[in-house]
């Protein structure tokens, strides 16, 4: 497809602004030297060249989404229109308190029952991502261990099940990072676990459910193990839609967690963000929280700092209009909502598993909770297809694939989940399509191989494009 | 209660007997008995149409200015109709990170789009698919210059505070040594960064234009910074580029900026776009996704997220950021904005901005508002008030009027942007003759 710069044209362009009403000012600084090449185009050639972009871009309305671990549930409209209220997209950052009072409402109201969903006592709006979120959280462990004195803890847990996102998060936070192996049942190992924690623990990272889509049953005393041992326990709130209203991460002993909203409260992924990634923490941790903190006095809000706060990780309140979409939907799911999408997040990837279980290869069967792993293990050495090429297969049927490849302890993993939006006839099309992909592996693994034929473009060169990189478009 | 689970109970009760379940409960099992949540201490669900309703009320708790005369960090400027219609599009809305490439060429090509115009518009020789906004690509900046012997980070005072405050927060996090550097007349001090700079200096950080408005001697500051070793890093306002000379002719290693002026609404502050480019040398060393042309096996043209060695889907520990979701969306917003105004519109943006600005101030002038700096400025300026900044603000809100931003007790940091009219500038100056009693 041609890129915009190839559909430009001179001296074409659109009528955006108007003539200048006061004097024009010649300015007396430096100016650019080199020409600046914007595409020159009418607003009709623009609009089509996105529209045609728009149909070779999958989203979760053009079809099933069942990528692990990114939860890509239906994206409601109404919270489109709850963030288009011209009452917040039209604000300020740094218009005065009683300007904003609405604003400072939405982040107060949607602290409090972000904090009653997860048992936290604290949030900060201010991280942008899940990422980011996990980054914030962990300043605010080294922040706690500074102020104690205790600066010789300066190893973080992690799991060998954990997102790769851990680990990178540790070491930009300053910590080192103790990897921890899972049991055979895919669980934390309690007695690696044992040996791993010490005087120089900080902390431990943990998914729960973790992501081979199993609820840890020890976590009560996982928790209490790296308590006793002096550390800190971070939950990883990825997996969250899973649990929500049926155990609180905060009552199973964690001190501070983060939140996707863009995965589990509905809010749009945007094809890579904007996101969100609040932090909620315990009492314990308040004093250091980033950003500003929301008090009352006599119904008038007003924003103050934490007393030992970390700074900001960003500007002013995050992102603020995925903050109101993500209130929006919790006001819609209300009390009995929230339990019932984990509890339809779990039954839709329960029974997607028990369809596939005879012919794929459940590493970890039995009841799973949002999300399963399968392995194409066995299928790639006698038939020399991979998880890749049943993911690609899927791409014909116009279902977008797993997650591949993820967690790293499966080999040749698919990571499926469902989600609670979806219906049994999109599951029973999809469970339909894995079989038939499955049959023509065993009949013709080449066909399977050569997989997709009916997308826009066949698998491209990464290696090309790693090795020579062309990152832009030459004038 | 609202819901938007598809399945009906019978459906639901069918996938259970598949299952050879009796009851959702057999689902938890795992969960201990004595934390297993009770019922959740929130509101009853609502209707979509009460629910709207709700936000609808608390929308209407702020106020919305018409006539805003304040940057420091968010910019009020025209949004081309044309961006909204193309980012509401649900397949850009709905898609995540486009990790298959056979079904996101769309939001791939997007990128590639994006990643050429910053080029084009910093003149730098790599830009990345973005970052959370400014101030965090400004900090982030910071750490790739980071080497064994490198570890001190010199901030200009004059970069704008929510900035400074991030560098320093993420410096906490890496152990970095944060060191400002202060201002004179509204510049970067020049003698102190000489004396600060060092073999031990990683980097440099300053604002053009800076918090104050103003047009520093960038080419000097960073031929000082380069006499040092350390690498130089420019945060720049995109519309300036228009106009102004860009970070890579004043000899920028990194260059970064809030990228909200490029048609993202004022929104209280967020999502925004931070973006972020550099010199062919340090494109290893950028954080985040980065979108590449390549083929398929067929020879068509393909784009792909590349140089994934760097991230931490790949490297985990090693990685060189941790970032995974970003800010694409509004990446786009920025690339549809910038083809819709184009070369003239985007140099027509940045000329409004200063003409507007200077008509202001000169008229602030002539009412007693004194220009604190006499540096250069671009679309923003510090004045003394006669009376103080705060009674100037409250006064200016009740006529609908966001008044510049109070800095310290008779400061006021103005702005303007295109969509400050003459009108709109004459009735501010009659406002502020009313409330100062001239």
């Amino acid at each position: 497809m041609k890129l915009i710069f190839e559909r430009s044209k001179e001296g074409r362009n659109l009528s955006i602004l108007p003539s200048c009403d006061v004097p024009v000012y010649t300015p007396e600084m430096p100016l650019r030297e080199k020409k600046l090449h914007l595409p020159q185009m009418s607003e009709n050639e623009l609009s089509r060249h996105y529209t045609e972009l728009a149909k070779q871009t999958h989203g979760v309305n053009d079809g099933f989404y069942p990528l692990g671990s990114c939860t890509m549930k239906y994206n409601p409209k109404v919270n489109e229109s709850a963030a288009a209220l011209p009452g917040f997209a039209k604000v300020h950052p740094l218009q005065p308190e009683e300007t904003v009072q609405g604003c400072l409402e939405v982040l107060k109201t949607a602290e409090e029952e972000l904090c009653e969903i997860t048992g936290m006592d604290g949030m900060t709006f201010q991280p942008a991502a899940g990422a980011h979120g996990e980054y914030t959280g962990l300043l605010l462990i080294k922040a706690y261990f500074e102020k104690r004195g205790e600066t010789n803890r300066k190893k973080i847990i992690v799991p060998d099940s954990a997102h790769g996102t851990n680990p990178a998060s540790a070491v930009m936070a300053g910590f080192t990072i103790v990897n921890i192996p899972s049991a055979p049942d895919g669980c934390v190992d309690l007695e690696k676990l044992r040996e791993a924690v010490g005087e120089d623990t900080a902390g431990l990272m943990l998914t729960n459910p973790n992501t081979l889509g199993l609820f840890d049953k020890n976590i009560l005393e996982i928790t209490e193990i790296v308590h006793e041992a002096g550390g800190l326990c971070y939950y990883d709130g990825a997996n969250l839609n899973a649990v929500m209203g049926q155990v609180r991460p905060g009552d199973m002993g964690f001190d501070v967690i983060h939140l996707n909203l863009h995965k589990t409260f509905s809010t749009p992924h945007g094809g890579g963000g904007p996101g969100s990634g609040p932090v909620g923490c315990k009492e314990i941790l308040k004093e250091f929280l980033p950003g500003i903190r929301i008090v009352e006095k006599d119904g008038v809000l007003s924003t103050e700092k934490a007393e030992n706060s970390i700074g900001s990780v960003k500007e002013f309140y995050g992102n603020f209009l995925v903050v109101v979409k993500a209130l929006t939907y919790i006001l819609v799911l209300g009390k009995e909502g929230i339990p019932e999408a984990s509890l339809n997040a779990v039954l839709n990837a329960n029974y997607m598993m028990k369809k596939l279980e005879d012919l794929y290869d459940m590493p970890y069967p039995g009841i799973c909770m949002h999300e399963f792993v399968m392995s194409l293990e066995k299928m790639k050495h006698e038939k020399g297809v991979s998880a890749m090429d049943i993911a690609k297969s899927l791409l014909d049927y116009g279902i977008h694939p797993p997650t591949m490849y993820f967690p790293l302890i499966v080999h040749e993993a698919l990571m499926i989940e469902p989600t609670e939006t979806e219906s049994k006839e999109t599951l029973d099309e999809a469970i339909a399509v894995f079989r038939e992909i499955y049959e023509r592996a065993v009949k013709d693994p080449q066909d399977v191989q050569n997989s997709p034929k009916k997308t826009p473009i066949g698998r491209p060169d990464e290696v090309q494009a790693a090795r020579k990189p062309v990152l832009r478009y030459e004038f | 209660m609202g819901s938007y689970v598809t399945s009906t109970k019978k459906e639901q009760e069918a996938m259970l007997h598949e299952i050879g379940l009796s009851g959702f409960e057999d689902f938890f099992v795992q969960i201990p008995e004595n934390v297993r949540a009770g019922e959740l201490k929130l509101p009853e669900g609502l209707s979509e149409m009460e629910a709207l309703e709700k936000m609808q009320s608390m929308a209407e708790k702020n106020k919305v200015f018409h006539s805003i005369f304040r940057g420091a960090g968010a910019y009020n400027h025209y949004i081309p109709a044309i961006v909204k219609s193309v980012t509401s599009k649900e397949e850009f809305v709905t898609a995540y990170t486009p990790y298959q490439a056979e079904i996101s060429q769309g939001v791939l090509q997007s990128i590639f789009e994006y990643q050429t115009m910053i080029c084009e518009l910093t003149g730098m020789d790599v830009s990345n698919a973005s970052v959370y906004d400014g101030a965090e690509a400004a900090a982030e900046a910071t750490a790739m210059c980071r080497d064994r012997k490198r570890n001190k980070v010199l901030v200009s005072a004059c970069a704008n505070p929510e900035t400074i405050q991030v560098i320093k927060t993420y410096c906490f996090g890496n152990n970095m040594e944060f060191l400002p550097i202060p201002e004179k007349d509204g510049k970067t001090d020049m003698e102190k960064l000489e004396a600060l700079l060092d073999a031990g200096t990683a980097c440099f950080y300053a604002e053009a234009p800076n918090f104050y408005g103003i047009i520093e001697d960038y080419t000097a500051l960073g031929e000082k910074v380069h006499e040092a070793g350390a690498k130089y890093i420019l945060g720049c306002n995109p519309i300036s580029l228009g106009l102004l000379r860009t970070p890579a002719e004043y000899g920028a290693d990194v260059a970064v900026g809030e990228g909200q002026p490029l048609g993202m609404e004022l929104s209280f502050g967020g999502p925004y776009l931070g973006f972020m480019a550099a010199t062919k040398e340090m494109m290893r060393k950028l954080p985040g996704r980065i979108v590449g042309e390549t083929t398929d096996h067929e020879g068509r043209r393909a784009f792909v997220l590349t140089l994934q060695a760097r991230e931490q889907h790949i490297r985990r520990e090693k990685a060189s950021s941790n970032i995974c979701s970003n800010q694409a969306l509004c990446a786009m917003t920025a690339a549809v904005y910038l083809s819709a105004m184009g070369e003239s519109g985007l140099r027509q943006a940045a000329q409004l901005c200063i003409s507007k600005s200077h008509y202001l101030q000169a008229e602030l002038e002539k009412i007693g508002f004194a220009l604190k700096y006499d540096g250069p400025f671009f679309h923003e300026f510090v004045t003394k008030t006669p009376v103080e900044a705060e009674k100037i603000e409250k006064a200016l809100m009740k006529k609908g009027i966001l008044s510049g931003l109070p800095l310290g007790e008779k400061e006021m940091l103005w702005c303007t942007t295109e969509k400050n009219t003459k009108v709109q500038m004459d009735e501010l100056i009659e406002a502020l003759k009313e409330v100062c009693g001239a």
